[in-house]
């Protein structure tokens, strides 16, 4: 493995879900002081801030609520894939001696329903929304469609997917989602984007996370647990992509982003596939989690179906994915959900996860993937 | 009342045989939806409007069973008259796979690999009071004359 340079010495959270009146700056306010409390550090400590939000033009307005100390304090957003992306640009300002420390900060408060936007924010014209194409989640129906097709994946793969991430937020206590639900009840319940049904979609909710970051070798300084940030990579799409929002595609399909970005990352990191012991994946449908399964390097494609049916990917299991639950349990606060990931792998290898803790994880693994085609992934270690 | 089409420069019409137009550079590429230009090997160059087949197969679909946030969605229907629709890839051979509304709603009478077939639908009234028509694919029966 690679030496690491960066270590996460505090990470927090603002429970996912619906928190009334409570706004996105007071939650980020919440996690930024739970990471710094749990790096044994005050604000005044911080010399740099990067925050992320879908639904606040200025997150780095956070500042006003934990002091206006003058810091360099900026946005960074890039869509479902801001978590890792935050986390990266505060590593790297700390590799480019703006800041000795560096918080990254994840914010969000979505109205209810399925995203909407005008089709031209996403260089789309006009009839694409007015016939009601302009929907994210047609993508996920129809990639996952294609893709049981192709690889022989079973409905009730897809259901229970959904039930372990529901089982595992039953163990969760901060999850949205914390109450078990079978895979028969995934299955009857109705149908949103064939082949997807309603408990197999996460819903946009309201959260924010936080960590907080240092050069490798004063991580000691500040914590006995240390978690080294080894590899860190963002990919936009490739031409020929198969992506979301695309109103044609061409006859070949070229790879994902996450394939561009978990190659490097392992790279990066010196390790492979069979070296992690705890994994986050994109889980916006549970057909999403299926497919990233393969992307990521951790099956080759068409072996989930026996990977799901034994229980691999449970708590307990050979390659333990989304053990807080993921976006299905916990939803999605799209600039927070990539924090929430390092937030769970973070607590995975410092064994703070009680009911769901993991037996001696060293090596977590968190990928993120969303619109307009951009994927990262991140891998840390004790 | 005329029927008038969603978009311009979107396919033919009115048309016998309408079919959707793409814009196609000098290395062959194709563009849909057509635009005057694009970018080839670095250099900015307008692409020729060219007509795609209007015969393919059913590459992948989904459903949409709730009516769409309005807007972007410009059905003339509300939240009671909404009719659910499906949505799919029809890869047209030697083109590209096309995004498009299906005819047919239910999920159980499609199937990937099918024959699907161009065709241009009523969609909505728009503000002038005209009838708006969309292209969709539609499945191909027996019977079909291409």
């Amino acid at each position: 493995m690679s030496k690491p340079d960066i270590a996460i010495i505090g990470v927090g959270l603002h429970p996912f879900g619906r928190h009334g009146n409570k706004s996105a700056l007071e939650m980020g306010e919440d996690a930024a002081i739970e990471a710094l409390s749990d790096a044994g550090i005050g604000w005044d400590d911080v010399d740099n801030l990067w925050a992320s939000s879908m639904e606040v033009k200025n997150p780095e307005a956070i500042t006003g609520f934990l002091g206006l100390s003058g810091i360099p304090a900026r946005s960074t957003f890039t869509g479902c894939a801001s978590g890792g992306n935050t986390l990266q640009q505060a590593a790297n300002s700390i590799r480019l001696g703006e800041a000795d420390i560096a918080l990254a900060v994840g914010l969000d408060k979505h109205p209810r329903g399925a995203f909407s936007d005008h089709p031209s924010v996403s260089g789309l014209p006009d009839w694409y929304g007015d016939l009601g194409l302009f929907l994210t989640t047609h993508f996920f129906g129809m990639k996952i469609n294609r893709y049981m097709h192709d690889f022989g994946i079973s409905h009730e793969t897809l259901a229970k997917v959904a039930s372990k991430a529901f089982t595992n937020g039953s163990r969760t206590p901060h999850a949205w989602r914390n109450k078990p639900i079978s895979p028969e009840e995934v299955l009857a319940s109705p149908l949103l984007n064939y082949p997807l049904r309603q408990y197999m979609y996460c819903g946009p909710d309201e959260g924010a996370a936080a960590a907080v970051v240092c050069r490798a070798e004063d991580a000691h300084k500040y914590t006995d647990t240390p978690i080294y940030l080894r590899a860190h990579q963002l990919f936009s799409r490739q031409e020929d992509a198969f992506e979301l929002l695309s109103p044609s595609l061409q006859l070949e399909t070229a790879p994902s982003p996450t394939v561009f970005a978990s190659k490097a990352a392992y790279e990066q990191a010196g390790i492979s596939p069979e070296d992690v012991d705890v994994i986050q994946l994109q889980d916006t449908d549970a057909g999403s989690e299926v497919i990233h399964m393969a992307e990521n390097g951790f099956c080759a494609d068409g072996e989930q179906e026996k990977l799901v049916a034994e229980g691999a990917t449970e708590l307990g299991g050979r390659l333990p994915i989304n053990t807080d639950g993921g976006l299905l349990a916990n939803g999605e606060p799209v600039g927070a959900s990539g924090l929430r990931q390092i937030y769970e792998i973070a607590n995975q290898l410092r064994g703070r996860c009680g009911d769901r803790q993991l037996e001696n994880a060293k090596v977590g693994y968190a990928q993120l993937y969303g619109a307009p085609g951009t994927a990262a992934v991140t891998i840390l270690s004790r | 009342m005329t029927a008038v089409p969603v978009a311009p420069d979107l396919f033919t019409w009115p048309a016998d045989d309408p079919a959707l137009i793409a814009g196609k550079a000098s290395d062959g590429s194709l563009v849909f939806p057509y635009r005057p230009t694009k970018l080839v090997n670095g250099k900015r160059e307008a692409l020729e409007k060219v007509e795609l087949p209007r015969r393919g197969t059913l590459w992948t679909f989904t459903t949409q069973v709730f009516r769409p946030t309005s807007p972007p969605y410009a059905g003339d229907d509300d939240l009671k008259t909404f009719e659910p629709y499906s949505i799919g890839y029809v890869e047209l051979p030697g083109a590209l796979r096309i995004e498009a509304r299906l005819t047919e709603p239910d999920s159980d009478k499609l199937t990937i690999g099918q024959e699907m077939e161009l065709v241009i639908v009523p969609f909505a009234t728009n503000s002038d009071g005209n009838l708006t028509v969309t292209f969709a694919f539609a499945p191909v029966t027996e019977g079909t004359s291409a």
